[in-house]
């Protein structure tokens, strides 16, 4: 398969108080087409950071990262907006949806930002959700959601732009287990149908649904295992 | 984003905070609303002046001859005044020295204007008695309504005759048929013989409570010392004919009360034009002080917007970084909150457009003052309305759009 992520050298730190803490010391990391990785690690590993650089929110202070086949570690701003609006879909731990707006209107968003005309944009905002088993929820608002249905919507507004990687951080932290066990089903068939998952996660039996498992230690990775094939 | 998306995410924003919208724009409200209301009520005044007053007061392509100005601009000083009551009055020989010396072709006729009562068996009123020559109706553009004016003839030999205003005639004979009626001017027997047409009001005055009598008739006995008239007034066919006029009689007065070139006149002559420039100062005066006054309120509206647009953007850091996080670029930010800031204030500024119009009607409907809209200026007033939100919306907005994607959406 062919690759989608490489990061080589990667490195973050921050100035603190005249002191510089390390988040990230040198970071290599290939992930391909269709993998589905999980990031473990405890607080304070730098899998937050590591996700961060991934998802193209961050920049790294050294090192570069080839994001299907384009280096973004050296962009600005503006073309690191334009990289996550095409390439990446989020699923964040706290969902992130925006309070005051519809499942539809969530879920539109990135759409917006692609320049997509508002016709297709519903169009297609609307079979997203189809797809994650919302199609009668689209015009609530996320306090009318329960937990599990909003990161269906985040999902739905994740998939609407056909990212290259699914970005999920901790996405089951605010779900229960049957609704998390939800969760990565649909994540499962994701993946079977061809989409490139990496997700950051401290829970292992979550980290389980994936095929892959990376786990970061004091900056640096401890480790990197492939599942057996169930 | 798109533009359109924008306004509607925009309204949005502000339908859902009705009340804080409406306070954060009261400062643009209520510049625009007395920008408009004054502006209304002072084009209205414009109108006003050249229809009305200038027309029924003094009249087109119309001058006097005088001895003092009779409309002034703010106060005349002592110096002045005195000056004023030194100077010669306007002489009968004067009168007709001025009036054959105009080489346009032109009207003229005399006026000399006393308060005084007038009577009718046991009604009498205090009204304006104006003692003129034959030409005066017609120069005045008086239609005479009943019965008929002056001749020549009555008026050279001044014989007790009167034409009353219709306020007048309806005071002291009601349904009486006033022709041919004798009345007593300060005691003095008139006969009626016309009645002029109702000239409406002006500033909340009726143009018709007067009397009309011949100037050598028996009123000029207490309008004014012997052989002395107030005014002349010339009527000539076009502007140019009145400079030439005026010219004339200027020249003329110069050298009967033997002035030399360095001396000022010691007369007046004043013209419809005068008085609108008189009105042009006073004019001028309002809409200097008017764009100081609606820009400190603008000012003060555009301070408010950009508090609460910071206060905005710092309550919506994580809805920011959500919004960065999904493909927002810098731009993007920026213009929502920009439009946001110059949709609140557009609002606020056609609002107050509204309270404006409204203002200046009431003043219409409950005062003498006229209003007239003047749309030039309602788009004006938009215009800055859109023009202060934008401007105080670009810091918070570019500091919305420098936001850390990461760092905004941490905040709860």
């Amino acid at each position: 398969m062919r690759e989608l992520i490489r990061v080589h050298g990667l490195t973050r730190q921050y100035e603190m108080d005249a002191e510089t803490v390390y988040a990230l010391r040198g970071v290599d990391l290939t992930i391909r087409e269709n993998e589905y990785v999980a990031i473990m690690g405890p607080s304070g590993s730098g899998k937050s950071t590591l996700m961060n650089l991934i998802g193209c929110l961050d920049t790294p202070t050294a090192g570069d990262y080839w994001l299907n086949g384009v280096e973004v570690s050296k962009m600005k701003d503006d073309s690191l907006a334009k990289v996550r609006n095409r390439e990446i879909g989020f699923v964040f731990q706290t969902f992130n949806l925006l309070p005051r707006a519809t499942a539809l209107h969530n879920v539109e968003l990135p759409l917006i930002y692609a320049g997509v005309s508002a016709r297709i944009r519903r169009e297609r905002s609307a079979s997203a959700l189809a797809r994650v088993g919302l199609a009668d929820r689209m015009e609530h608002r996320p306090s009318e959601l329960s937990g599990g249905q909003r990161q269906r919507v985040a999902v739905a507004r994740a998939l609407v732009n056909e990212p290259s990687i699914l970005l999920a951080d901790e996405p089951t932290g605010n779900l229960d287990s049957a609704t998390s066990a939800d969760l990565m089903a649909v994540f499962a068939t994701l993946h079977g149908q061809g989409q490139t998952i990496v997700m950051v996660t401290h829970e292992h039996d979550i980290a389980e649904h994936a095929q892959r498992l990376v786990t970061l230690r004091d900056g640096t990775i401890h480790s990197d295992s492939l599942k057996e094939a169930a | 984003m798109p533009f359109r998306e924008a306004i509607r995410l925009a309204l949005q924003v502000i339908w859902a905070h009705k009340m804080k919208s409406f306070f954060s724009v009261i400062g643009v409200f209520i510049g625009v609303m007395f920008l408009i209301a004054v502006v209304t009520v002072v084009e209205g005044m414009n109108r006003y002046m050249t229809d009305q007053v200038a027309g029924n007061f003094l009249g087109v392509n119309t001058f006097q001859l005088r001895r003092y100005p009779d409309f002034n601009v703010g106060n005349i000083s002592r110096e002045t005044w005195r000056e004023w009551v030194r100077r010669p009055r306007i002489e009968y020989d004067d009168a007709l020295a001025a009036a054959a010396a105009i080489t346009v072709p032109a009207i003229t006729a005399w006026e000399s204007v006393s308060s005084a009562e007038v009577a009718y068996r046991d009604k009498s009123a205090r009204i304006r008695v104006i003692g003129a020559t034959e030409d005066y109706f017609e120069l005045r553009d008086w239609k005479i309504e009943e019965g008929r004016a002056f001749s020549t003839q009555e008026a050279r030999n001044g014989i007790p005759v009167v034409v009353i205003g219709s306020v007048v005639a309806e005071g002291l004979f009601e349904d009486l048929d006033p022709l041919g009626r004798e009345i007593t001017i300060r005691g003095l027997p008139y006969r009626v013989i016309g009645v002029v047409e109702s000239q409406g009001k002006v500033f909340g005055f009726s143009l018709d409570e007067f009397a009309v009598a011949p100037a050598l008739s028996p009123v000029k006995r207490f309008v004014n010392p012997p052989r002395v008239v107030d005014i002349l007034l010339v009527k000539t066919q076009s502007m140019d004919d009145m400079e030439t006029a005026m010219a004339d009689v200027e020249a003329v007065m110069r050298s009967r009360r033997g002035l030399r070139p360095a001396e000022e006149d010691n007369f007046a002559l004043e013209s419809a034009a005068g008085v609108l420039d008189f009105w042009g100062q006073i004019n001028r005066i309002l809409m200097t002080v008017l764009p100081m006054l609606v820009g400190i309120s603008l000012v003060v509206g555009a301070l408010v917007i950009m508090n609460i647009m910071l206060m905005a953007v710092s309550e919506r850091t994580r809805e920011i970084g959500i919004r960065k996080s999904l493909g927002a670029r810098r731009r993007d930010i920026l213009r929502q909150f920009l439009v946001e800031a110059a949709t609140l204030a557009t609002l606020g500024a056609a609002i107050g457009v509204g309270a404006g119009l409204g203002l200046a009607f009431l003043v219409r409907a409950t005062t003498f003052m006229p209003a007239t809209v003047a749309p030039v200026w309602i788009g004006v007033a938009v215009a800055l309305g859109a023009g202060v939100g934008i401007i105080a919306g670009l810091y918070p907005a570019a500091r919305a759009a420098r936001l850390d994607p990461v760092e905004a959406m941490r905040q709860e």
